[in-house]
């Protein structure tokens, strides 16, 4: 099972390539506020892009 | 900002979001196909005989309809999230188009016998090099939006997709690494059990990765945004993401139980995956749960029946796929078409329906209407294709079973009481059903292409412009 020689090392490097995502993604404040995001996606309005339309007239004027 | 002016790149997600629908048909025409050859032999006629077909099924249903779901949706969801408009100029195209060069090589070459012969895998050395480079791009795509986000959160979902793509490329650059003897022509790097544990490694991640991480990235955003309610537990979506990424990578051994891998790494393989039941129910649930409190919205709204059931699914084939890997349940079901019947309850419950429900939520939008041409018609589509999933699930674990228990009975003198073939006539019948539900789920589908250009017809196309932050404080 030479194989094991690259797959065991392989996973090993991983674990340590997670676990350096996982330190920067909690260092960084990723995770300071778990509850929040999940309202913020509902906020984005992307409603029907009908071109001219009331709707994509109100986006933009929302955007100033 | 440059205000008004910049838009989302809603063009690559239109033409992904299409051609998911176009290569369901294919892919899921051609497992038809290759059911009913199984039930009426005499159908296998030249080289569009089984053996041909069925990795030409496998491949346009996983990566053609498959991943054109997933390049859609995650690049709908990349950009939404990040506010901001895909990276990559002409890197973006050439995914689209990369990718439909891929599985157009991929129809052409795996009929005429072209194939590395290895499971999920079987193109052939000058393919597996362009599909490198669309996903190398697709990667930089990806995590140069995320790069340039202008909120400094970033979403779950996007987590799940990341990771996805970032796994499936070490994965396909380890398993395919071959000795090329002719452009159309490899021999893999491996041999004999090292080539197999590689093979497996490589199959089951795809399953974690492709058609599970990436799709779970589908769940997290579509879901929340179909039922207009926050996920249930954020925080629940985080620890699961972690948790999958950590504990995935050795579940491949599984595939391989009673070979001649050895016994102490078949039940390594085991052990990882039972451990693998906790986060995928962790998801399973939180996703449900989404809806809590808002079930109602469920008996009229057919794109969120859709997402709700794939879940429902996706749950079961998380219990049965732990379940079967056991030693001692695999060697009943390992062979038979159980696991047949276990790979659809994942690839049409979970992998089809969550497709299917978060394309319907993207058509209208990205066709400029304010929703789909006929919703009686998606809901049309949800109860066929609920049918035929079941009947397709329900007719293996029968047949998979009675071939378990035919192969295994001996008479009292040691001998097998069975003959091989007294099992395949024995499953004729549950064969017939399979096929059925089949051409029911493939009906769902045209319904599905029907609605979809009815939807399109008529419709001016304009790319949204990129949404400011709705919070202030980043």
């Amino acid at each position: 099972m030479e194989i094991l020689y690259l797959l065991i090392p392989v996973s090993v490097v991983l674990v340590f390539a997670i676990a350096v995502a996982f330190w920067w993604s909690v260092r960084s404040g990723q995770f300071d506020d778990l509850e929040g995001p999940a309202f913020k996606i509902l906020m984005d309005d992307d409603g029907p892009n009908i071109p001219n339309s009331a709707s994509t007239r109100k986006d933009d004027s929302e955007k100033v | 900002m440059s205000g008004t002016q910049t838009t989302y790149n809603d063009k690559v997600v239109r033409q992904f979001a299409v051609m998911t629908v176009i290569w369901g048909i294919v892919g899921m025409l051609v497992g038809v196909i290759i059911a009913a050859q199984l039930v009426w032999p005499e159908l296998n006629i030249g080289f569009l005989h089984f053996g041909r077909l069925r990795p030409l099924h496998t491949n346009a249903v996983i990566f053609a309809f498959g991943g054109c779901a997933l390049f859609a949706t995650s690049y709908w969801c990349v950009q939404r999230t990040s506010h901001a408009r895909l990276w990559g100029g002409p890197l973006v195209p050439f995914t689209f188009w990369g990718w439909q060069v891929v599985i157009v090589l991929a129809a052409v070459t795996l009929p005429l016998g072209m194939t590395q012969g290895k499971e999920y895998a079987e193109l052939e050395w000058p393919i597996d090099i362009l599909i490198t480079l669309v996903w190398v791009s697709y990667a930089l795509v990806f995590f140069g939006t995320i790069a340039k986000r202008t909120v400094s959160h970033i979403y779950v979902a996007n987590w799940f997709f990341g990771g996805f793509i970032l796994a499936v490329a070490l994965l396909h650059l380890v398993n395919s690494a071959a000795v090329p003897v002719s452009l159309t022509k490899s021999y893999s790097a491996y041999s004999g059990v090292q080539d197999a544990m590689i093979q497996w490694w490589y199959g089951h991640n795809a399953v974690g990765f492709f058609l599970t991480a990436g799709f779970l990235g589908m769940m997290y955003y579509f879901v929340p945004k179909q039922a207009g309610r926050p996920v249930y537990s954020y925080r629940l979506s985080v620890v699961h993401f972690w948790a999958l990424i950590f504990t995935y990578m050795w579940a491949g051994p599984h595939h391989l139980h009673y070979t001649a891998l050895p016994d102490w790494t078949q039940s390594v393989g085991m052990v990882f995956s039972l451990i693998l039941l906790a986060p995928s129910w962790g998801g399973m649930i939180n996703g449900i749960m989404t809806l809590s409190g808002a079930w109602h919205k469920l008996r009229d709204d057919p794109i969120l029946k859709f997402l709700i059931t794939s879940l429902s699914f996706y749950g079961m084939s998380t219990f049965e796929g732990p379940m079967m890997s056991i030693k001692t349940v695999n060697a009943l079901s390992h062979y038979t078409d159980w696991t047949v019947g276990h790979v659809h309850s994942g690839a049409l419950g979970w992998v089809a329906m969550v497709s299917i429900g978060s394309i319907y939520y993207l058509l209208p939008k990205l066709f400029g209407k304010t929703e789909m041409f006929s919703t009686k018609l998606v809901t049309v589509h949800f109860w066929i294709a609920t049918i035929g999933t079941v009947l397709y699930i329900a007719s293996m674990w029968i047949a998979g079973v009675m071939q378990g228990l035919m192969w295994r009975a001996v008479n009292a003198d040691g001998t097998l009481a069975y003959s091989f073939v007294e099992s395949v006539k024995g499953s004729y019948p549950f064969w017939a059903i399979r096929w059925l539900g089949g051409v029911l789920f493939l009906t769902g589908m045209l319904i599905m292409a029907y609605n979809m250009f009815r939807t399109m017809a008529g419709g001016k196309t304009q790319d949204a412009p990129v949404v400011v932050p709705a919070a202030h404080h980043a």
